[in-house]
């Protein structure tokens, strides 16, 4: 009952109250889009296809969504390893995410970076970033760009409930408080950094956003499974950054289906089949969603299940593009190192740069 | 004319900088109202102001991974490293961060930061403080790394650094920026001096001292005494840039002596004189007389206690004994 008043509570504010159904239906969209990109990788993962981790996303796609739905051209996003989300989110191909993972020169890094890596600064999306928390300080750093150059723009920087504890994320929040910047750390608590739950890692009162109370940061912990909830409270760290310039921490709760990563071998043993199922009947996001559009007359099953199929067919078709596309050449392996070799400037033609001959 | 000594070499560079490009920012701790820990950055708060010369808490990994960041929207920040060995604990910001990004986004973007400080031993200072993690830094493709010798080089190497659009750690030495032997005769008008380019400190003929940082203050007082106490010409090669490194100045001086002793503060195993010897080996094996010898740190942490500690880096005999053992 009390989810009820507080959904309805979400969706009366302006925020979203100004959302036209083709908005809502776009939500949705992006969501199947990253479950459906996020199915298929996971499929040819598990085929051979693809090297290293696969971290995936599924579970928490009304984060990346909801969130991305408020940048403007001076707001910037920046994530840690489980980023096939956001990249989609903020209007990545699925073609260039899928080449990416098959290590192929299609893909938006060269297959420079792997599934840890996606970049798009052309998207403001920096990164894909594979150790945890070293994001943190240059989610900061973007923050101190923007004021540095008098723009009026947020940075928000993701972090997975394992990150608080790195120092990095610390230094972060000083720093973030201390100079006033408009960067805002988004906690995607999942309940488990890798295989150890939020209980056996993390020393804290109430949650885990509270302790911006240490540096006197805006905090704020919500659900982060429906997107008028999400939208509602980013909107809020938003205005906090693009009015005030103030940092906030805002910790969603959220659920991941599969392991850490895929070769996560005891993704079964430190959670029960049970608590997975249960957050999916009762609080997966696009079910959640779906619920409410059908609710709100916007959408019907019909409807549904063609923007579903589509979204199967464009991961689809994204395989096949990363199937059919080239690995890089050898030769293309000290290429994207230095800027001012890739560029031959002068300073880039000075000295030897390479060593292996 | 007076001469310019290494840190005030360091401050007409910064500060001009500063002028050329309002993207330029300079941070650190102590750098603004204290003026620098080693006075670096004297007098630059004063004049250019909160905004561009910024005081930090002690927080490298902070401070310096934020500066990343900052570039890739096109600040360019100068960060200072009271000791490059505090650089240890912002490794994973300053090695997977800012050398690794433009490689894992396949080239869109690039990082166009300066980190400076003081990389030497020499000052009793203990081992946590006295690291020279040149070679540590230049073994990371996407990073540069140079260690300017003379207060000449340091201004030169610096405006380079700051105009470039790659990272690149600027290793000074405490010893150098009050020293009169590294002081240099600076004209009025600006230059630069290339990244990746070593330099003839002192023609020679007999002997090859191929050296970086204060070591080549060292080899150019060793050279001194062998041609006046034994008769040895000895060249003396500045490295000052250690990635990219002019591999073509250090093969024609040992093509032309035929013998060469590298002088490296850094410790042996995998110092920078171990990459320079391997290119010796690989390009010039025809010219050489002698085996390639090496006076570097001996191989400890570093010792505190003053005298030993002398004994430890290169010093000026350690180097002419070396140069002796060539026969």
């Amino acid at each position: 009952m009390l989810e009820q008043i507080e959904s309805h509570k979400y969706s009366e504010l302006e925020v979203n109250k100004s959302l036209s159904n083709e908005d809502k239906i776009e939500f949705l969209r992006q969501m199947v889009r990253i479950r459906r990109f996020e199915e298929a990788s996971l499929k040819y993962y598990n085929a051979g296809k693809m090297g290293g981790f696969l971290h995936l996303y599924i579970g928490q796609e009304s984060i990346a969504v909801g969130t991305a739905s408020l940048c403007g051209d001076n707001d910037h996003m920046i994530t840690a390893y489980r980023d096939h989300g956001h990249a989609l989110a903020v209007g990545m191909s699925m073609n260039e995410c899928m080449a990416e993972l098959y290590g192929k020169k299609t893909g938006c890094s060269k297959g420079k970076g792997g599934s840890m890596h996606f970049f798009a600064p052309d998207k403001n999306f920096w990164g894909g970033h594979g150790i945890v928390a070293g994001q943190t300080p240059l989610g900061l750093g973007l923050a101190y760009g923007l004021k540095y150059n008098g723009e009026k723009g947020a940075a928000l920087c993701f972090l997975g409930d394992g990150a608080v504890n790195q120092g990095s994320f610390h230094e972060s929040l000083n720093l973030a408080q201390l100079w006033e910047l408009p960067v805002i750390y988004v906690i995607e608590n999942n309940g488990y950094s890798m295989g150890t739950s939020q209980k056996r890692s993390s020393a804290f009162n109430n949650c885990l956003a509270q302790r911006g109370d240490a540096y006197g940061i805006e905090w704020d912990v919500a659900k982060g499974n429906d997107i008028y909830e999400v939208r509602a409270k980013t909107k809020e760290a938003m205005d906090r950054a693009h009015n005030d310039s103030q940092p906030t921490i805002l910790e969603f709760d959220t659920y991941r289906y599969q392991g850490h990563s895929v070769a996560d071998a005891n993704t079964k043993k430190y959670r029960s089949p049970e608590e997975i199922d249960y957050y999916k009947e009762n609080y997966d996001p696009i079910s959640v969603w779906k619920k409410r559009l059908f609710e709100e007359s916007v959408i019907d099953e019909n409807s549904y299940k063609e923007l579903d199929d589509a979204a199967k067919s464009e991961a689809k078709e994204a395989v096949i593009f990363a199937e059919e596309s080239d690995f890089p050449d050898l030769s293309e392996i000290t290429d994207d190192v230095y800027y001012e070799v890739d560029n031959q400037t002068e300073s880039g033609k000075q000295g030897k740069y390479f060593f292996h001959d | 004319m007076a001469l310019t000594l290494y840190r005030q070499a360091l401050n007409r560079a910064l500060d001009e900088e500063l002028a050329n490009d309002d993207k330029v920012v300079i941070i650190g701790e102590e750098v603004a109202e204290y003026n620098g820990a080693y006075k670096v950055t004297d007098g630059l708060w004063k004049k250019w102001g909160d905004k561009r010369v910024v005081d930090t808490p002690i927080s490298e990994a902070g401070f310096i991974g934020m500066g990343i960041g900052a570039s890739m929207l096109g600040v360019r920040p100068v960060m200072e490293l009271m000791f490059f060995s505090f650089a240890y604990v912002a490794l994973d910001q300053m090695i997977n961060n800012a050398a690794c990004i433009r490689y894992m986004s396949g080239g869109s973007i690039n990082c166009p930061i300066v980190v400076r400080g003081p990389s030497n031993g020499g000052t009793s200072v203990g081992a946590t403080h006295s690291h020279t993690p040149e070679n540590l830094f230049a073994n990371i493709p996407g990073l540069k790394v140079v260690a300017p010798a003379t207060a000449h080089d340091a201004y030169g190497l610096m405006k380079s650094a700051i105009r470039d659009n790659d990272p690149v750690y600027v290793m000074e030495n405490t010893l150098l920026y009050g020293d009169s032997a590294a002081a240099s005769d600076l004209p009025d008008k600006e230059f630069t001096v290339p990244i990746g380019s070593a330099e003839v400190k002192k023609e020679g003929t007999d002997v090859s001292l191929i050296a970086h940082g204060r070591s080549v203050i060292v080899a150019l007082e060793a050279a001194k005494q062998l041609g006046e106490e034994k008769g040895i010409n000895a060249e003396v090669v500045d490295l000052r840039s250690i990635r990219p490194l002019d591999e073509e100045t250090i093969l024609k001086s040992v093509e032309k002596t035929n013998r060469a002793v590298l002088i490296d503060e850094n410790k042996p195993f995998c110092g920078v004189s171990s990459q320079i010897a391997a290119t010796i080996q690989e390009k010039a094996f025809d010219s050489l007389d002698a085996p390639v010898l090496r006076v570097t740190s001996i191989d400890a942490p570093a010792i505190y206690s003053p005298p030993l500690e002398k004994e430890q880096i290169p010093n000026v005999s350690r180097v002419v004994d070396m140069v002796q053992k060539l026969g």
